[in-house]
């Protein structure tokens, strides 16, 4: 079958009902993306489907099929998205593992609201578990991307 | 002559040098060594954690695990500083398993506080011999030169050389006498005490951060493993045809029948081997096996808890004992007692266990996500017929660890798979596996009576610490507790007291029990700090002016001398460097009472609490502010103080106490693991909930400002957690939690 990520198409081998996950990560090589739970309930393997984050554990890759597909790899070449840039700036990871999950969901929320409350952040953010504690700075580096967001649209139009 | 060799380019570029005779002198060697510069950027290794290379880049080792708590960046920030090396010019380079390193055993909050003087040797050391090479260089007095910032000056005359310039012939200087070395003073510290971001800080933004479960290898084979739910139970038999026809479905394998004591080895159960991790998943669940439960089917944590909780009423071992608690008793004016219990808890950490090796005749190669490499290599030399010393581990970063990953039964797994396929085979874990098949911290019960004169201070205390001890996992009959597991937060009490006596009980215990983050200190301190909170409510004085008052005057606690407990441990301290001191604690509390108005009027429904406890030879205060409405409690902020010495990275300190404080919530509010029949009821973060983002409270932290000996940051955050939640919520309903977690009485 043919998947579309990161604007790459590539070719797989894999019956209908197999995980996105698993088709990103172990035919693909692409290992960004992680396993948390498998059950859609700590949101470590969230990408986005044509825009809509997904929990891809539970995301036959038959859905993704005529799809756009973004991983982490794919939201920005230098890894120097606003988010990511944000992310750095606060030190957020601690052991990391959550933060691709994290990232997607950040900017998921932020590509739907550009100045999301605290009470907004947290409900796009619920499903993403961090068992290092990284909430606090995550909630900040979320604050700090939307400024920087905002400013860079406001400068091109 | 002078043998050194220097790129003629970058030769030239010194100031000074090229127009002297030096250059001549040296040109004919210079062409050869040009083309080895090219050619050949070789480490020249000046001892086991620096190379410097031709380009000037330097590799420095990272020895300790990475799970999260920042030692990769703290290793490297400390031999980096008495190096004087440029930050952006080191190779971080993560050492395999090596007893040359020494320990390795990324756990008890060790990485900084035990390699802090050593670390700053080895960097001192190897910025020596640089300075030592380039006197020989300059033939000038090794007093002549000063290393500064990547380079070493010839103080004479102003000239410089690159460490890389420097590199070969710097390598054949002798290592330099310890004794002989100088330091930095922490005025001149450009790494240490310095917020320097993390090594991994971009790869961890940019998915490229590899953990065990990314281990990729030609031809790897993933297993997933169907484990006997009960410890040492084992497989009658099975039938494996169904999942044969998974297509990507390579082999079934019987796993080795789990030993007497189970150690770190693997056990029991039934691995499916696949292409992918999906297809040996998919296999698995079309095993059909029957099990042979074995000896501990019936056990059942809910009696273990009545067990262990009518334990604690009775006279048990002593271990401690000051004065007479019979005439302290008999002369308080008031006498409260008191017994509290902390479930079973599982780590659940990020990344669920995983780890690959390859095993040939003569080789074992593992790529884990462990916390200490050479407990891998103990465990699995005898499986393979090698020494430990022939087994290469590479160590990934791993997703989390909180002493889950220092057990290397998951490694064993690999190996052991690989070396009946001749093949290299990762295993992955899932999170039902981590949480069903863990090394659990202890359930535990403790009980605590107290008598207080009429001015609350202590006649006598008594205490009882009941729990499985983490010596079940070795020697399963072991029906005591460890002075080590005493020696957390037990027989070391910081107050005042006329008398005390300190008894314990083990439980003979049919789970595997290990150590999580801050250990038994969790149930000791949710004891603790709910008692004294409890006493300072019965005589209506509010428990931080308590505090005080029990710290009463500047003193060292020897728990040795003081309370007769021969078998205190400090955390593998001497208790000169690292005291237990009155002074320190009260600092703690002082910052606290700065940053929190605990006596201010709260709205009804509302209260504060707070604990102090030190562990890992630090000191941890931690303030909560509940509301309680309806029945249900909203953590509304937490402030933590440490006092951990020297700070050496004060930003992934404030980190690892943010984590601590969500740690410590998430097992008071909601850390439960269940066992029925022998096996765990809890499978998924749906049963074993974790905080989430909408549950964390605003959180901050200070860091005292300290020239003490470092002392550790991973764990000392989590202890005081739990009981300041409990007080907090006390304050604000008037209602005493003994029991975690606080989900059973609201909700959360
Ligand atoms: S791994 Fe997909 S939600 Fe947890
Ligand atoms: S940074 Fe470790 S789980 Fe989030």
């Amino acid at each position: 079958m043919e998947l579309k990520i990161n604007n790459q198409i590539h070719q797989v081998d894999a019956p209908d009902e197999m995980p996105l996950l698993w088709v990103l990560r172990d035919l693909l090589g692409k290992k960004g993306t992680k396993f948390g739970c498998g059950q859609g309930l700590c949101g470590t393997c969230t990408v986005h489907v044509n825009g809509q984050p997904m929990r891809s554990c539970i995301t036959p890759v038959a859905v993704a099929k005529n799809s756009e597909v973004t991983t982490i790899e794919g939201v920005d070449e230098q890894g120097n998205h606003p988010i990511q840039i944000a992310w750095r700036e606060n030190n957020v990871p601690q052991c990391g593992y959550c933060q691709s999950g994290q990232i997607m969901s950040a900017l998921n929320l932020l590509s739907n609201n550009s100045t999301p409350t605290d009470q907004d952040i947290d409900s796009a953010m619920s499903g993403n578990i961090c068992r290092c504690g990284t909430y606090p700075r995550i909630k900040q580096a979320i604050k700090d991307a939307a400024k920087v967001m905002n400013q860079n649209k406001g400068a091109k139009s | 002559m002078n043998t050194f060799k220097l790129d003629r380019r970058e030769f030239l570029t010194l100031t000074g040098v090229a127009g002297g005779g030096l250059l001549l002198g040296c040109s004919s060697s210079s062409n050869s060594s040009q083309a080895m510069f090219v050619k050949n950027n070789q480490a020249h290794k000046l001892n086991i954690f620096v190379s410097v290379r031709p380009d000037n880049r330097v590799d420095i080792i990272n020895h300790r695990s990475e799970m999260g708590q920042g030692a990769k960046t703290g290793v490297i920030q400390m031999i980096a500083d008495e190096l004087d090396v440029d930050w952006e010019k080191i190779n971080v380079v993560q050492g395999l398993g090596d007893k040359a390193y020494g320990s390795q055993n990324t756990d008890g909050s060790t990485s900084v506080r035990k390699f802090y003087s050593k670390l700053r040797e080895i960097g001192a050391s190897a910025r020596t011999m640089l300075e030592q090479a380039a006197a020989e260089y300059w033939q000038v007095d090794v007093s002549q030169v000063q290393a500064k910032q990547h380079k070493v000056f010839n103080l004479t005359n102003g000239n410089s050389l690159n460490y890389g310039d420097l590199a070969e012939l710097a390598a054949k200087q002798p290592i330099p006498n310890v004794a002989k070395l100088t330091f930095k003073s922490k005025e001149q510290f450009k790494y240490i005490t310095k917020p320097v971001p993390i090594v991994d800080l971009h790869d961890m933004t940019t998915g490229k951060a590899t953990y065990g479960i990314d281990v990729e290898l030609d031809g790897l084979l993933v297993a997933s493993i169907e484990r006997c739910p009960v410890l040492y139970g084992k497989v009658k038999s099975f039938d494996a045809s169904g999942a044969k026809a998974i297509p990507g479905v390579v082999d079934v394998i019987n796993m080795p029948e789990t030993v007497k004591p189970v150690v770190f080895s693997a056990g029991s159960g039934v691995a499916v081997i696949a292409t992918n991790t999906w297809a040996a998943n998919q296999g698995r669940k079309a095993l059909k096996i029957e099990w042979d439960l074995g000896e501990n089917k019936d056990f059942d944590s809910e009696q273990a808890f009545a067990d262990m909780a009518s334990k604690a009423q009775n006279p048990a071992k002593r271990s401690a004992e000051k004065g007479d608690i019979t005439a302290g008793f008999a002369k308080a004016e008031q006498i409260l007692e008191a017994t509290y219990k902390v479930p079973f808890l599982a780590h659940a950490p990020m990344e669920p266990p995983a780890a690959a090796a390859l095993v040939t005749d003569t080789s074992c190669e593992i790529w884990a996500a462990t916390q200490n490499p050479q407990a891998v290599m103990d465990n699995v030399a005898g499986m393979v017929g090698l020494k430990p010393e022939q087994i290469k581990v590479n160590v990934t970063l791993l997703g989390g660890g909180f002493g889950r990953k220092s057990k290397a039964d998951f490694v064993c797994e690999a190996v052991y798979l690989s070396k009946k396929l001749g093949k290299p085979v990762k295993v992955v874990w899932t999170r039902e596996d981590d949480l069903k098949m863990g090394y659990f911290h202890a359930g535990a019960t403790a009980f605590i009576k107290a008598g207080v004169d009429k001015h609350a201070n202590i006649t006598a205390w008594q205490q009882r610490s009941v729990m499985p001890s983490i010596k079940t996992t070795f020697a399963p009959s072991t029906d005591d507790l460890l002075d080590v597991e005493l020696s957390l937060g037990f027989n070391d009490i910081p107050f005042q007291l006329e008398s005390l006596q300190g008894e314990s009980s083990g439980y003979v215990n049919p789970v595997r029990i290990g150590w999580l983050r801050s250990v038994s200190n969790i149930p000791h301190a949710f004891a603790l700090h709910s008692f004294v909170d409890e006493l300072a409510h019965a005589n209506n004085i509010p428990t931080h002016k308590y505090l005080r008052q029990l710290y009463a005057e500047d003193r060292l606690i020897d728990p040795i001398t003081d309370y007769g407990f021969k078998g205190y441990k400090n955390y593998d301290e001497s208790l000169q460097r690292h005291p237990i001191s009155t002074q320190r604690f009260k600092a703690v509390l002082d910052k606290l009472e700065q940053t929190v108005n605990f006596d201010e009027a709260l709205p009804a429904g509302q209260g504060w609490g707070l604990a102090i406890h030190r562990s890992f030879v630090s000191y941890v205060g931690v303030a909560s502010k509940v509301e309680v409405k309806d029945g249900k409690l909203t953590v509304l902020a937490m402030h933590s103080v440490i006092d951990c010495g020297v700070a050496v990275n004060p930003d992934r300190v404030e980190s690892q106490l943010e984590g601590a404080m969500i740690f410590g919530l998430s097992l008071a509010l909601m850390g439960r693991i269940d066992i029925k029949q022998g096996a765990v009821s809890q499978s998924n973060f749906h049963d074993y909930p974790v905080l989430r983002m909408q549950q964390c409270p605003e959180l901050s932290v200070a860091i005292i400002q300290s020239d003490a000996y470092p002392g550790g940051v991973g764990e000392p955050g989590v202890p005081p957690v739990a009981p300041s939640l409990v007080n907090a919520i006390f304050t604000a309903t008037g209602k005493r939690y003994r029991e975690l977690p606080i989900n059973q009485y609201l909700t959360v």
